[in-house]
């Protein structure tokens, strides 16, 4: 059988069983995503990836790969709607980039580069959100938090841990860390898990390593989103 | 542990998809689910806390802090239009509470809910849970006094608890008298293949909008092989001005259960579950009733009516407060005792892999009720009404600006000028169809049928006449879907909100075209890249407002100038420029 598909006039061949988003990363093409990790389950909650598939609109992470299908990713439309989208996800939180840790390393700062993203566009909504720094190593800043649920899910898959959920609902949806306190000191979890490393943005963080890298080496500081890949899913231990 | 919660989780079996129940008999028990007794439910179900929480937190009739009277004032527009405000304004300052906040003495708690299906007998609220129609001042003023006095819920005077049924109109469906068993015997006399040609016959179509026809769904159903089918009304009528389902589930259970039991014959399910929205707890007693007295005539339970292979029994399970519940992947989430949200979009669709991962036919009450109906009555009656598309007849709930409020069972394809005349309804501004993810009819489209093939309805019609403010309405529409929006996907979770103030800055005077048309961009997003119908039809009604009342937006802009900024310069530098003057 041909497992063959094209994604803007470019013949990609597939492995059975891929989505069309692990074919795409697999071919060298990008299709912007956040809530995507190539070790996790993907559920496509955050709607970047959407790709025109025989056209209709579907998340590329969670859409089978066919054979035969005809595919639109980086066309003007469907970049204005990612930026949109993108342009949702920082005014919903406090996307502090300046000055935040996550800088020149921040896959959200670096999908908004990508799309040409120059303006937040829609009105900030500055949310009252917590802190937690009790844990020893690690940081969670619920001001940057995108609900991707990538640290819900490495938790689950990768650390056996089970160490966050989601609670609420809607605008008042936020991570739940799995403690008595609520609090991360308390709860199961260590530097050294996978949660910690696939956040994505400026939320989850490892205490005392912030602003080590001299702005022009940090991750895409060189070269943008589309050559670099995702920070966090780069090898372990290699230095972002 | 205390007693009371080891008692529940033994009374569930310790089975973690019972979890969403567990936790309603505890807080109707304690009034509440302390984070000790979500900590004992986790341990119990050897589930993570923090998965407890976000379940608890995830329903908004669930609450951690104990109150002794909790009181949630519905908050549709059609309440609204009938002084809701002002009598929720009266009782929280008779009671002296905060909204949204249990007051000091940890006694009374007052909030806004959605819409719990009493449009025909509003302004109403939820009271621990049971239902209170037609609020008015004076019942407000005693309802302070009762509290104060602490007087307990079953002493309140019983007429205010009064559901009425306003059953407006019949036709076949419900005027069709039916005997309990009647279906099912025929049924099992003529066999499954008869009965699903029957039901094919009549092309039922579904009746909770997506109108898939019935007896392929059954089919489909049936051909899965599995170790288990199961059987899911759905009940959860969350859809703004919607309340036939119950009245059908009041007055005509036994035609929903039966229709259930049918089905499960046909798919060969030997559990069925109705997914009572927790608005509705007020029937759950007469639904046990109803169901003990099926089981008592050999209609439930083993061997039905005598068939050896034919066991089956149904358990209601209660939601708690979410309306994206009502579609079928999320209510099946719910259901398995998860946060209801529609995580796996099909395909595949839950006729295929649904509760527990087995087959599920899950139909709304109204579509049971008419299965059962149909076998009764038979093809010839059933195919004289209607229209080609569409079979049969259609329970209407209608309510607003009209005389005559309640159910009407008219055949599809009915005009609306014919439903308009009917409930007594005159200087209408507009319809809303279908709730707030509906669309709007202009009287000038008031010839149009009622069906499939024209204006396809889920029942829901609210009136309203030419003094309501349009933008009270859109503006009551997008509050609602913030509430609503499950916060799983990025468009729905924040352009709800974003669309919500923009309705706001326009109602308010402060708006330029821009903030039009980034209404309609992200009203396009929404749309098109949304998780769920939730979000894909939470714009409907900005878009098409905006369409068919153009006027109206325009009139309400500070600024029609495309090219000019969508704040005003002048204003927000107003009071710097008086702070710097010397």
């Amino acid at each position: 059988m041909n497992n063959t598909l094209c994604i803007d006039s470019q013949d990609i061949s597939f492995e059975s069983g891929q989505s069309i988003m692990q074919a795409a990363c697999a071919a060298g093409v990008f299709i912007p995503h956040l809530c995507f990790h190539p070790d996790i389950s993907p559920h496509g909650s955050c709607r970047l990836c959407m790709v025109q598939v025989d056209g209709r609109l579907l998340p590329a992470c969670t859409t089978p790969a066919m054979a035969g299908q005809k595919i639109e990713n980086n066309t003007d439309s469907l970049n204005a709607q990612r930026r949109l989208v993108t342009q949702m996800l920082f005014v919903e939180g406090d996307h502090i980039c300046p000055g935040c840790e996550k800088t020149g390393n921040c896959q959200l700062q670096a999908v908004a580069y990508f799309l040409g993203l120059l303006e937040p566009g829609l009105p900030q909504m500055y949310p009252t959100r917590n802190i937690d720094a009790s844990h020893a190593d690690v940081l969670l800043d619920f001001n940057r938090c995108i609900l991707c649920e990538l640290c819900v899910r490495a938790s689950r898959e990768m650390d056996g841990k089970n160490v966050f959920a989601i609670g609420g609902r809607g605008q008042h949806a936020h991570i739940v860390i799995n403690a008595t306190s609520g609090r991360l000191k308390d709860s199961a979890l260590s530097i050294e898990d996978r949660a910690v490393d696939v956040c994505p943005v400026g939320a989850l963080m490892k205490k005392h390593q912030a602003y080590q890298k001299p702005i022009g080496q940090r991750f895409y500081d060189q070269n943008p989103i589309d050559q670099k890949g995702d920070a966090n899913s780069h090898q372990r231990g290699e230095k972002t | 542990m205390s007693h009371h919660i080891a008692s529940v989780l033994a009374h569930h079996q310790h089975r973690p998809q019972q979890l969403l129940q567990i936790l309603i008999d505890i807080q109707q028990h304690d009034t509440c689910i302390t984070p000790q007794a979500q900590a004992e439910v986790a341990q119990g179900l050897n589930k993570s806390l923090a998965e407890v929480q976000g379940v608890v937190s995830f329903y908004s009739l669930l609450n951690p802090t104990p109150r002794e009277y909790d009181i949630r004032f519905s908050h549709n527009i059609i309440d609204l239009m009938q002084g809701k405000a002002a009598l929720m304004e009266n009782l929280l300052e008779r009671l002296q509470v905060t909204l949204g906040t249990v007051r000091s003495d940890g006694r009374v708690f007052i909030d806004n809910t959605s819409c719990i299906g009493m449009s025909d007998q509003a302004p109403a609220a939820l009271v621990n849970g049971y239902t209170v129609t037609r609020l008015t001042p004076s019942r407000i003023a005693q309802m302070a006094s009762l509290i104060e006095n602490q007087v307990p819920l079953s002493d309140w005077p019983a007429e205010w608890f009064q559901v009425a049924l306003n059953i407006q109109r019949k036709d076949l469906l419900l005027d069709t008298p039916f005997a309990p068993g009647q279906a099912l015997r025929h049924l099992l006399q003529e066999g499954i293949d008869s009965g699903l040609d029957a039901l094919q016959g009549c092309a039922i179509r579904g009746c909770g909008g997506a109108g898939f026809p019935l007896d392929r769904k059954w089919r489909l159903c049936q051909e899965t092989p599995a170790k288990a089918h199961y059987v899911v009304c759905n009940a959860d009528e969350g859809e703004p001005g919607t309340f036939k389902d119950r009245v059908l589930l009041q007055a005509y259970p036994d035609l929903v259960f039966e229709g259930m039991t049918l089905c499960a014959k046909i798919i060969g399910a030997q559990q069925g579950f109705v997914y009572l929205r927790g608005e509705y707890r007020y029937m759950l007693d007469s639904l046990q009733q109803c169901l003990q007295r099926r089981r008592d005539l050999g209609l439930l339970g083993d061997h039905i009516l005598g068939d050896e292979d034919f066991s089956f029994d149904i358990d209601i399970h209660l939601g708690a407060g979410a309306y994206v519940c009502g579609a079928e992947v999320a209510l099946i989430e719910s259901l398995q005792g998860h946060r209801g949200v529609p995580r796996k979009r099909p395909p595949p669709f839950p006729v295929t892999q649904g509760y527990l991962g087995q087959p599920t036919v899950v139909n709304n009450v109204e579509t049971f009720a008419l299965s059962a109906q149909a076998l009764n009555v038979g093809q010839q009656r059933f195919t004289d009404l209607g229209t080609a598309a569409s079979r049969g007849t259609k329970l209407l709930s209608i309510s607003g600006d009209c005389a005559r409020p309640g159910v009407y069972e008219f055949p599809y394809g009915v005009s609306v000028r014919e439903v308009m005349d009917a409930c007594e309804a005159d200087d209408v501004q507009f319809l809303q169809n279908a709730g707030p993810a509906g669309l709007c009819l202009r009287p000038d489209e008031f010839e149009r049928g009622l069906c499939c093939e024209d204006v396809n309805t889920t029942g829901s019609l609210m009136v309203f006449n030419a003094s309501r403010p349009l933008f009270d309405v859109t503006h009551n529409f997008a509050e609602f879907f913030v509430h609503e929006s499950c916060g799983f996907c990025t468009p729905c979770r924040v352009g709800t909100r974003l669309l919500q103030q923009m309705l706001e800055k326009i109602s308010q005077g402060h708006a330029t075209q821009q903030d039009i048309d980034k209404m309609l961009q992200l009203s396009q997003l929404m749309k098109s890249s949304s998780h769920c119908g939730l979000g894909m039809t939470a714009s409907n009604h900005i878009t098409d407002s905006l369409e068919k009342f153009p006027a109206l937006y325009q009139s309400q802009l500070h600024d029609t100038d495309i090219t000019h900024p969508s704040f005003d310069l002048e204003n927000a530098t107003s009071e710097a420029r008086a702070l710097s003057q010397p």
